[in-house]
């Protein structure tokens, strides 16, 4: 591989671990507040097909986004009503939503549009398109390091530059204000939260609807940033591998984002790859590199890597002791 | 100190007081009336309804009816946040600490002082080096919780109640985690906040700490207020006939044993949890028929592991033990058919099923005995069994049909021992018999381990609470650190028994100074 196919190849990886990213902190703030989200892929779901009917009703990527990240923030506090307000089992909750979403884009695109699930293409102004950063044309011709500015740095849509923030602001939030510390907290032990005059409630409410946000930004992303409209079932098993990355970065925000890019990494080359046959290995199957996220996410469960110890409140519906 | 001085108001003054839960009166009109700067204890079984008293005052519940008065007066305490701006502090039993935060974050939280957290911190901080100037409430704002020792722990409790100004500290049964010793720190640091006027309301079972260090107390049976009196005009036993509402045996009644062969020789035993942590170094010890050794310890430092390494729940690293000459199994089924019983620490994790009928519990470990009729149970030979057990051990209520989730605490582990005790076992660990047991149930069954013991059965028992432990014993192990650290006679002073338990080996006292001890370490 030389250096220009590897420039393509990261670029690649930056687009694909961008969706990753976003879901991978959406999960973490939920996570991190007690209350576990498998329906991550749901979210994504909604927000993805949110983004591509109304960029295709309205022309506009700024309205599809608002549209995105509202429908996906409805499916976090339907999750949030279900597990938080009524006590109801996450998983089971979770799971839910990924059904509902994924049937409910499919009828609505249906009845819509009637191409089978999937949105038309929207115009180009219902689209994030790419942002070409000052400098990186005549960066292009100044050596390797330029290229690699040109290629990598530039060039992506402004979703793509926010998701790379987010895990900085995420940390930021997370270290150094007086919401992340009990946040943090709640999902660590909520009765010591309550027991402080704070309402545990409220707080994972909260999470759910950070993580529906993120989760709408990530559908958005997919449906009018890397594609131009909805396909069905778009998301294609991200929302779990954000899952999986989730517990490999540990569930810290900056973490996430090299556990993400690595992830993408494996994705892009699983496409580059594809029929390609490496000298002394032969033919990889591209399964296998598709499947290497799950591979190393089970082998660090398993011990290898350091330890991954989840918030300690996860997963269990908080009830007041008496 | 000024029980009759009425010029001053109260600084708690609750008046008819009802709350109920459903169709249980958990309080029904309690009047309290508490002086400002004093300590005052509330003592009452499981289940008197002291711990609902005291969170309508945190306001983690609101009262049905009554009023509050903090201070002279009246308030609603809503929530938890009203409660620390009346200037009310709680120590909760079960700390209610962050166990990855560190200390002063657990310390800032609810109390962060501004949605950034650069400029609290400072502030906590500084508090935090001023309570441990004023009052040698000393902890490392920066230590993580999971790494302090319980009794720090509970201190930044205290700390977190005192840097949000309380003049009012509640303490739900705090001394159930601590070494006698760590409690007589806590008592100073509570005479030293009387000193300065707050206001000490201390929940306890204990009645020896109400005497040691309440002004006044006040007893609760069945949700109602029973009485205060001055800790000075009372006595344990005056304390304890109000708490049951009969006349109770606080001495457990026994002659001398009298040892025989010896059943259990525990050699050399070493310990590895799956975590690579050696929890038991070198144990050894022996039980002989007709006595019971006690096992003393704070809880934590090893005696659980021992308890379940001996009824084959865990298996030793290296080390023997024997039971009457030969290796044991390590199958707990295999132990039980060669009559070794064992007393679970946790009757609700491992000593029953609570979702299961009480006649099924009664079973639980003896079901494939083919009087119960094998793969087919036979139900009727079942039930009438658990029925003589449930009547013989007074169950209440005598319902072999109903869930034991239903039960109190004290009737759940009659259940256990009945089923434990009643099928002639040789051996008996038993691991904390009365914890969360009303007093009642107490003296029933530290009757029925003596009868036990002197039917001729080797008994260990492990129990944190020290007390329990002198009472019954014939001989007291230390435990400390996974060691057997020393042995002791029971009427061995108390605080002799306490130093050895944080693990303070003076000279002349090493380990296995004892009798029939191979030597510890």
């Amino acid at each position: 591989m030389d250096w220009l196919t590897f420039l393509n190849v990261l670029d690649s990886a930056v687009r694909l671990s961008t969706p990753l990213l976003l879901a991978c902190l959406a999960g973490l703030f939920t996570e991190r507040a007690g209350v576990v989200d498998i329906g991550l892929e749901g979210k994504m779901i909604a927000g993805a097909f949110a983004a591509g009917a109304v960029a295709v009703f309205t022309g506009s990527a700024w309205i599809a986004l608002l549209a995105a990240i509202g429908a996906s923030v409805f499916f976090g506090l339907v999750h949030a009503f279900a597990c938080v307000t009524q006590r109801g089992n996450q998983i089971v909750a979770g799971v839910a939503i990924n059904f509902i979403a994924l049937g409910l884009a499919a009828v609505l695109g249906q009845s819509w549009f009637g191409q089978g699930g999937k949105t038309p293409a929207p115009p180009n102004s219902g689209r994030f398109t790419a942002i070409e950063l000052p400098y990186a044309a005549e960066a292009a011709q100044m050596g390797p390091i330029g290229r690699f500015y040109a290629d990598v740095v530039s060039g992506h849509n402004l979703l793509v530059y926010f998701a790379f923030l987010a895990p900085f602001l995420s940390w930021w939030l997370l270290s150094r204000t007086r919401f992340g510390l009990r946040l943090r907290a709640v999902g660590e032990n909520p009765a010591a939260v309550d027991t402080a005059g704070v309402s545990v409630t409220r707080l994972r409410y909260s999470g759910q609807i950070i993580c529906g946000a993120l989760c709408g930004v990530a559908g958005a992303y997919l449906a009018i940033g890397l594609n131009a409209g909805y396909l069905n079932n778009m998301t294609a098993g991200r929302g779990y591998i954000a899952l999986a990355a989730l517990i490999f970065a540990k569930w810290r925000p900056v973490p996430a984002l090299f556990v993400c890019l690595l992830f993408g990494f494996l994705d892009a080359s699983a496409n580059r790859l594809q029929g390609v046959s490496l000298p002394s290995v032969g033919v990889v199957p591209v399964q296998f590199i598709q499947a290497l996220p799950y591979i190393l996410t089970v082998i660090l469960l398993a011990g290898f890597i350091g330890k991954a110890i989840p918030p300690k409140a996860g997963g269990v519906p908080y009830v007041k002791e008496r | 100190m000024n029980l009759e001085n009425g010029a001053r108001p109260a600084a708690i003054e609750l008046i008819g007081v009802s709350k109920s839960f459903g169709p249980v009166k958990a309080n029904s009109d309690i009047h309290l009336r508490v002086d400002k700067g004093t300590i005052h204890g509330i003592v009452g079984e499981n289940g008197a309804g002291k711990s609902t008293l005291m969170s309508i005052l945190y306001g983690f519940y609101q009262a049905d009816s009554g009023e509050i008065r903090i201070n002279g007066r009246p308030v609603e305490i809503r929530d938890s946040q009203e409660a620390i701006r009346l200037g009310i502090g709680m120590v909760h039993q079960h700390f209610m600490l962050v166990e990855n935060f560190t200390v002063l974050e657990n310390v800032l939280l609810g109390a962060e002082g501004g949605a950034l957290l650069g400029k609290g911190k400072a502030e906590a901080r500084a508090k935090l080096a001023a309570l441990a100037r004023e009052h040698g409430l000393e902890v490392d704002p920066d230590a993580l919780i999971s790494d302090l020792p319980v009794g720090a722990q509970q201190r930044v409790e205290i700390l977190k109640a005192l840097t949000r100004g309380a003049e009012i500290l509640i303490l739900d049964e705090p001394t159930g985690v601590l070494t006698p010793d760590e409690a007589d720190q806590l008592f100073e640091v509570l005479k030293q906040l009387r000193a300065e006027g707050k206001t000490v309301l201390i929940i306890t079972h204990k009645l020896r700490e109400i005497m040691a260090i309440t002004d006044s107390v006040s007893v609760m049976r069945q949700g109602k207020m029973v009485g205060t009196l001055r800790t000075a005009e009372t006595s344990p036993d005056q304390l304890a006939e109000m708490m049951v509402g009969r006349r109770v045996l606080l001495k457990v009644e026994k002659g001398p044993a009298n040892p025989g062969l010896p059943a259990l020789t525990v050699e050399n035993l070493t310990l590895r949890d799956g975590a690579g942590v050696e929890r038991l170094k070198n144990v050894s010890l022996t039980l002989r028929r007709g006595e019971i050794v006690g096992i003393a310890g704070v809880a934590g430092n090893g005696q659980s592991e021992l308890l379940e390494a001996i009824a084959g729940l865990r298996k030793p690293s290296s080390g023997r033990i024997l039971l009457d000459g030969a290796p044991i199994p390590h199958d707990p089924r295999a132990l039980r058919e060669l009559r070794l019983a064992h007393i679970p620490e946790d009757r609700h994790k491992m000593g029953l099923v609570l979702k299961f009928e009480t006649r099924e519990n009664s079973i639980l470990g003896y079901h494939l005995d083919h009087r119960y009729g094998g793969a087919l149970l036979n139900n009727s030979a079942i039930e009438a069994e658990c029925q003589s057990q449930m009547e013989a051990y007074d169950v209440r209520p005598p319902n072999s049909r109903l869930k034991t989730a239903n039960f109190s605490g004290g009737n759940q582990q009659k259940i256990v021992l009945a089923r434990e005790f009643e099928r002639g076992p040789h051996v008996l660990l038993i691991g904390q018999p009365t914890r969360g047991v009303d007093i009642g149930a107490i003296e029933f069954i530290h009757r029925r381990i003596i009868e036990m013991r002197d039917a001729g059965k080797a008994i260990l028992l492990v129990s944190v609470e020290l007390d329990e432990i002198r009472a019954l014993s014939d001989r007291v192990l230390v435990m400390f650190d996974g060691r057997i650290v020393g042995e002791r006679p029971p009427e061995t002073d108390e605080r002799e028994l306490g130093l050895l338990m944080a693990g303070v080996t003076g000279a002349g006292a090493g380990p296995g100074a004892g009798t029939s001890e191979r030597g510890a370490a």
